[in-house]
C-alpha cells in the first residue's frame, strides 16, 4: 500500500478497497518502525491525524472528496498550524504552538489531506543537510552515515523512506531540489509568488517559495495543484490561475528544446553525478527533445550574492524572536538588554547567529551599498541570464547537486563546502524561477538528482518533462534497502 | 551677538482609517490593552503585511493638496531596531523612495507676512505599540493596540525661524489634514504630535548650527515652549563656550525643558532595506487625477473666495477658514442668513465663538445651528429686531428656546416700526421731560440722546433705533 501512486491511493479509497483511516494507520506504523534510525518527524500528530482521517472518510463516502481527501502527508515544521508545536527547527521556537494555521495547511486541510506530523529541518530553513536542527540531524534513506540534504531534510528522508506518500517543504537557495536528490525523491520549487508564505515562518522572503516532495512527478502534481494558488494574505503572491498540473503530464515531448548549461558541467561536478546526467539526457533525446549548449554567464556569481541576500533579509525576519511575546525566553532576565541578549544566545544554533551577524553586517551604514545593492545588482544579471535563454531553450537541465550525499559532520566545520552544495540551485532562487529535481541514476548506492529548471509558472511543463521520463525509467520507484 | 534659530518640523499625522496599514485589525482609539491585535501586529512568525489601499490615497491627497510630487513608485523599507513595543524588531517605513515629496505650504504669519514652507517628504508607515511602565511594580507592560496604525509622517525643510513660525506651521498641517479627512487631528489621543529639530547659529551666517531633535510633542502650546526652551538652552550653552551636541531631547511639559534622550553616538543603525513581503507602490496618472477630482476646496482657495464672494477682510476669511468646521459653519450660515456675509462673520467669529470658547466646545457641537443663527441674521436684516435684542434672542437660541422666530413671538421682541406707534411713545417722553426740551431748544443738542434712551426704554429697547432718532429730531424741532 505504501508504494501506491496519489492517483491509486484516491482510487483505493474511493473504491473502498481501503479507508483512510487504515491508510493513516499504514503510515503512522510505517513513522513508528523507522522513524527512530531516520528522525524525520520532530511532532507527531497522530491522534489529531486518526480523527481528521475519521472524517476523511466520511468527506468520500459524501461524496464532495477531491483527489488528496483522505491522503497522509507530512508537513515541514516550518509552516504554522494551529494549536500544533511549529519549531522551525529551532530551541527558539521549542514553546511556540501556532494560534493559526499557514495558507498551504489549510489550503491542505481544505482538500482532506491528512497531517501525519511536523517534519525535521535545519533551523530556521538555515542549512544544506540538516545538521542545524535543535532535534539533531535526519539521516539519509539510503545510507544512514549521509545526510539527507537540507533544509527539508525530514520532508525528503520521510518521503523516501516512504513514511508518508507525500510531504511539504521549503526551497530558499536549494532546500526542496537539494534534499529531494540527496533522498531520491522527487521535489519541486514553484515560482516566486505561486504559493503562498503566508503562515510559513520566513528565512529571506524574497526567496522562500514552498513546494511538494513526492515519489513521482505525478504524485507532486497532486499536491502542487492544492497547494498553489493566489492568496491575497502575501503580497508576494502572484494572481494568476493554478494549471491542471496532473493534465498536463502526458504532453508529448518531441520538439522540447533542453538547454545545458555548460557552467553546470564544469569542475567540481562528481564525474559519477555528471555520467547520470548525461545518461538522463539521452533517455530526453529519445523521448524526442532536442539538446542545445547555452551559456548562463553569471552562475559564479550567485553564490556569493545570495550569502548577501539571504542572510540579510533573515537578520531582519529573526529579529521577532526576541524572548518577549513568545518562543524561548532566558532564566532570571536581569534587565531588557540581558533578555535580548541572552534568549537569542541560547535560542539560536551557531549557523543561524553566523547568517543573522553576516546579514547585519551587510544591511550596515556604509556597508549597505557595497554588499546589498551590489547583490541586488547580481541577481538582476542573473535573472536576465535566465531569460535569455529561454528565448532559445524550454527547459534548462542539468544536476540538482555537484556530488551525491555526504557524510555527517563532514562538512559542519566548513561553511563554504557547505554553501558550495547549493551552487547549481540558488540562481533559480534568486531569479524566481520555478525548478525541480528528480532522481536520475544512482552513484555508490547513492542517489544522484537531475535538476529541470523552466521558465516563469512553467510548472506544468517541468511536471510534463519529470513524468514522461519517469515512464521510461525506475529510479524515482526504488525503495532504500532496509524499508520495505 | 543675535542669534537666528533654524527649526525643521517632522510631524506625524495618524491617517483616519478604520484598519490598520498592514492588517486588518481596528484602529479606534481606547480599547483594553491588546484587544485590537492581530497574529500580524503581534508579529508572529510566517505573518506577512498586506498594504491597507486607503492609506494610499490619503497620502496622494496630502501631496496634491501641499504642491507635493506624488511618486510614481514609492517603496515600503524595514527600519531594524529592538524595542519591547516593536513587535517585529523592525518598523515598516519608506526611507529612499517616499510616496510624497519636495512640496511646500504658505503660512500666514500675524504680522501679515507670508512664508514659504517647503515640505522635503512625507511618507507612509506603522505605529508601534506602548510600553506602560506604571501599574506593573517594576515591570513593564505593553500595549500593541496601537501597533500598526498607519501614520503619514510629514518632513519640513529647516524653513522656520522663530517657535511662533513653527507653531503656524503646524496649525496649518493640522487644519489641512482635517481639511482633507485624512487626520482627526486629535492630539490628546495621540492623532496628530511632532518632532522638533532646532538649531540656532549666528545671524548672518549660512552653515547650520549643531541640532537637536525634540521628540514627541503633542500640542501646540507644547511646541511653541519646548522650542523657545531649546532655543535659551542652545544659546546659553554656546555663549558659555560649549558646544551643542546632537541628540535626541525630550519635552518634559511639568518641568518645562527639555531633557537630553540619547546622542548621536548612541543613536541606532536602522539597517534600512526594502521590505521584501511589500511590492513596491506604483501609480498611475489616472489613479493621481482621480484623487485629484476628490480633493476639497482647500483653506488657501477658500480664504480667497471668501474675501472674493463675501467682501470679507483677509483676516476674517483666515479665521474663518481655519478649520473646515467652522468654514462650513459659516457658509452654512450665510446661505440660511440668505446673504450678508459680513453680518454673518461677525457673529460666527463674536458670539459663537466667544460662547464656544467659554463652554470648552467645538464649532460642531454648537447648540446653535447654522440654520438657527442665519434665521436670527435674517430677522435683524429685516428690521424685526435690532442687533442688540438679537444678543437676547441668541442667548434664548443658545439655552434650546427654540427658533428666532419662536423666541421673537414668544417674548414680544419684535422691533417696533410702526411711525405711529413711536410717535406716541415720544410724546409722551417729551411730556414727560419738559425741562430737558427747554434745555434742548436752547442747544444742548447731546440731550438728543437722552431722548433716546428713554425711548428705547419705554419700548423695552424693541423701538427700532433709526425710527427714534428720526422722528424726535422732526418732533423736537416742532
Amino acid at each position: 500500500m505504501f508504494q501506491k501512486s496519489i492517483p491509486e491511493l484516491a482510487r483505493g479509497l474511493r473504491e473502498g478497497e481501503f479507508s483512510s483511516e487504515e491508510l493513516t494507520r499504514g503510515f503512522l506504523d510505517r513513522i513508528g518502525r523507522f522513524d527512530e534510525k531516520l528522525n524525520c518527524v520532530i511532532t507527531l500528530t497522530d491522534s489529531a491525524a486518526l480523527e481528521a482521517a475519521r472524517v476523511a472518510d466520511a468527506r468520500l463516502k459524501n461524496g464532495d472528496a477531491t483527489l488528496l481527501t483522505g491522503i497522509p502527508f507530512l508537513h515541514k515544521d516550518i509552516f504554522c498550524t494551529d494549536g500544533v508545536r511549529t519549531s522551525c527547527g529551532s530551541r527558539m521556537l521549542d514553546n511556540f504552538a501556532a494560534p493559526y494555521d499557514a495558507t498551504v495547511t489549510v489550503r491542505l486541510q481544505d482538500a482532506g489531506a491528512v497531517m501525519l506530523g511536523k517534519t525535521n529541518m535545519d533551523e530556521f530553513a538555515m542549512g544544506s543537510s540538516n545538521e542545524t536542527s535543535f532535534y539533531g540531524p535526519v539521516k539519509n534513506p539510503w545510507d544512514l552515515q549521509c545526510v539527507p540534504g537540507g533544509s527539508s531534510g525530514g520532508s525528503a528522508a520521510a518521503v523516501a523512506a516512504r513514511l508518508a506518500p507525500l510531504a511539504t517543504g521549503t526551497d530558499t537557495g536549494g532546500s526542496i531540489r537539494q534534499p529531494a536528490a540527496l533522498c531520491g525523491v522527487t521535489g519541486i520549487k514553484p515560482t516566486y509568488g505561486r504559493v503562498s508564505r503566508y503562515g510559513m515562518i520566513a528565512f529571506a522572503s524574497s526567496l522562500d517559495q514552498a513546494g511538494p516532495f513526492a515519489a513521482s512527478a505525478q504524485d507532486a502534481a497532486c499536491m502542487l495543484e492544492v497547494m498553489a494558488g493566489f492568496d491575497p494574505r502575501d503580497s508576494t503572491s502572484i494572481d494568476q490561475p493554478v494549471d491542471a498540473y496532473a493534465g498536463m503530464l502526458d504532453a508529448d515531448l518531441s520538439g522540447l528544446t533542453i538547454g545545458l548549461p555548460k557552467e553546470y558541467f564544469g569542475a567540481g561536478l562528481d564525474a559519477g553525478v555528471g555520467a547520470a546526467v548525461q545518461a538522463a539526457i539521452e533517455a530526453y533525446k529519445k523521448l524526442g527533445a532536442q539538446v542545445k549548449e547555452i551559456s548562463l554567464p553569471n552562475t559564479s556569481l550567485a553564490v556569493p550574492a545570495y550569502y548577501v541576500v539571504a542572510p540579510a533579509e533573515c537578520s531582519s525576519n529573526l529579529s521577532r524572536m526576541d524572548g518577549v511575546r513568545f518562543g524561548y525566553r532566558c532564566e532570571e532576565p536581569k534587565d531588557l538588554e540581558d533578555l535580548y541578549v541572552r534568549s537569542r544566545g541560547e535560542g539560536f544554533g551557531d549557523e543561524v547567529k553566523r547568517r543573522i551577524l553576516v546579514g547585519t553586517y551587510a544591511l550596515s551604514a556604509g556597508y549597505y551599498d557595497a554588499y546589498y545593492l551590489k547583490a541586488q545588482q547580481v541577481r538582476r544579471l542573473i535573472r536576465d541570464d535566465f531569460v535569455q535563454a529561454f528565448r532559445e531553450v524550454d527547459i534548462i537541465m542539468g544536476p540538482t547537486t555537484p556530488g551525491p550525499a555526504f557524510r555527517l559532520g563532514e562538512r559542519c566545520d566548513d561553511p563554504v563546502t557547505m554553501y558550495l552544495s547549493d551552487i547549481y540551485t540558488i540562481a533559480v532562487n534568486l531569479a524566481g524561477l520555478p525548478g525541480m529535481s528528480i532522481p536520475a541514476g544512482m552513484v555508490d548506492g547513492l542517489p544522484v538528482g537531475l535538476q529541470l529548471i523552466g521558465d516563469y509558472f512553467a510548472e506544468g511543463r517541468l511536471l510534463n518533462a519529470a513524468h514522461r521520463y519517469q515512464q521510461v525509467t525506475d529510479w524515482h520507484t526504488r525503495l532504500p534497502p532496509g524499508f520495505e | 551677538m543675535e542669534w537666528e534659530v533654524v527649526i525643521g518640523l517632522e510631524i506625524h499625522a495618524q491617517l483616519a482609517t478604520r484598519s490598520k496599514i498592514f492588517s486588518a485589525a481596528s484602529t479606534a482609539y481606547g480599547a483594553e490593552p491588546n484587544t485590537q491585535a492581530c497574529a500580524v501586529d503581534l508579529g508572529l512568525p510566517g505573518v506577512l503585511p498586506v498594504l491597507n489601499g486607503r492609506v494610499v490615497r490619503m497620502a496622494a491627497k496630502f501631496g496634491l493638496a501641499t504642491h507635493s510630487s506624488v511618486a510614481r513608485r514609492s517603496v515600503f523599507a524595514r527600519k531594524n531596531y529592538f524595542y519591547p513595543d516593536l513587535p517585529k524588531g523592525y518598523q515598516i517605513s519608506q526611507f529612499e523612495l517616499p510616496i510624497v515629496h519636495d512640496g511646500y505650504l504658505d503660512i500666514d504669519m500675524p504680522d501679515g507676512e507670508t512664508r514659504r514652507i517647503g515640505i522635503t517628504r512625507a511618507h507612509l508607515e506603522e505605529d508601534a505599540g506602548k510600553s506602560l511602565h506604571e501599574d506593573f511594580q517594576g515591570e513593564t507592560g505593553i500595549d500593541l493596540n496601537r501597533a500598526g496604525t498607519p501614520l503619514l509622517e510629514i518632513v519640513s525643510e529647516p524653513d522656520m525661524r522663530s517657535a511662533a513660525e513653527a507653531v503656524a506651521y503646524m496649525k496649518k498641517i493640522h487644519a489641512l489634514v482635517r481639511y482633507l479627512e485624512i487626520c482627526d487631528g486629535n492630539m490628546q489621543e495621540g492623532s496628530f504630535r511632532c518632532d522638533a529639530n532646532v538649531s540656532v547659529r549666528p545671524k548672518g551666517q549660512e552653515a547650520f548650527g549643531t541640532r537637536a531633535e525634540i521628540k514627541n510633542i503633542n500640542s501646540f502650546r507644547f511646541v511653541e515652549r519646548a522650542i523657545n526652551y531649546e532655543v535659551e538652552r542652545q544659546i546659553e550653552v554656546i555663549e558659555g563656550g560649549g558646544e551643542v551636541v546632537q541628540e535626541t531631547r525630550l519635552y518634559d511639559a511639568d518641568r518645562d525643558e527639555t531633557r537630553s534622550m540619547r546622542s548621536k553616538e548612541e543613536a541606532n543603525d536602522y539597517r534600512y532595506f526594502p521590505d521584501p513581503d511589500l511590492l513596491p507602490v506604483e501609480l498611475d496618472q489616472a489613479f493621481i487625477d482621480e484623487v485629484e477630482k476628490e480633493l476639497p476646496e482647500l483653506p488657501d482657495a477658500k480664504r480667497e473666495r471668501f474675501m472674493q464672494d463675501f467682501g470679507l477682510s483677509r483676516s476674517d476669511a483666515t479665521a474663518l477658514t481655519g478649520s473646515r468646521e467652522l468654514a462650513d459653519y459659516f457658509e452654512q450660515t450665510v446661505a440660511a442668513a440668505g446673504g450678508e456675509g459680513k453680518l454673518c462673520a461677525n457673529w460666527v467669529m463674536g458670539e459663537v465663538a466667544g460662547v464656544l470658547n467659554k463652554e470648552g466646545r467645538e464649532i460642531s457641537a454648537s447648540p446653535v445651528s447654522p440654520e438657527l443663527l442665519g434665521g436670527m441674521l435674517q430677522r435683524i436684516n429685516d428690521g424685526t429686531i435690532s442687533g442688540k435684542i438679537a444678543k437676547q434672542v441668541f442667548e434664548a437660541m443658545w439655552n434650546g428656546e427654540g427658533s428666532a422666530d419662536d423666541i421673537i413671538e414668544k417674548k414680544g421682541l419684535r422691533q417696533i416700526t410702526d411711525s405711529g406707534a413711536i410717535e406716541k411713545i415720544i410724546r409722551e417722553v417729551l411730556d414727560a421731560s419738559p425741562k430737558q426740551i427747554e434745555q434742548y431748544r436752547a442747544g444742548q443738542e447731546k440731550l438728543l440722546g437722552f431722548f433716546v434712551g428713554q425711548v428705547m426704554k419705554a419700548t423695552q429697547g424693541k423701538a427700532n433705533p433709526g425710527e427714534v432718532n428720526k422722528l424726535l429730531k422732526k418732533m423736537l424741532a416742532d
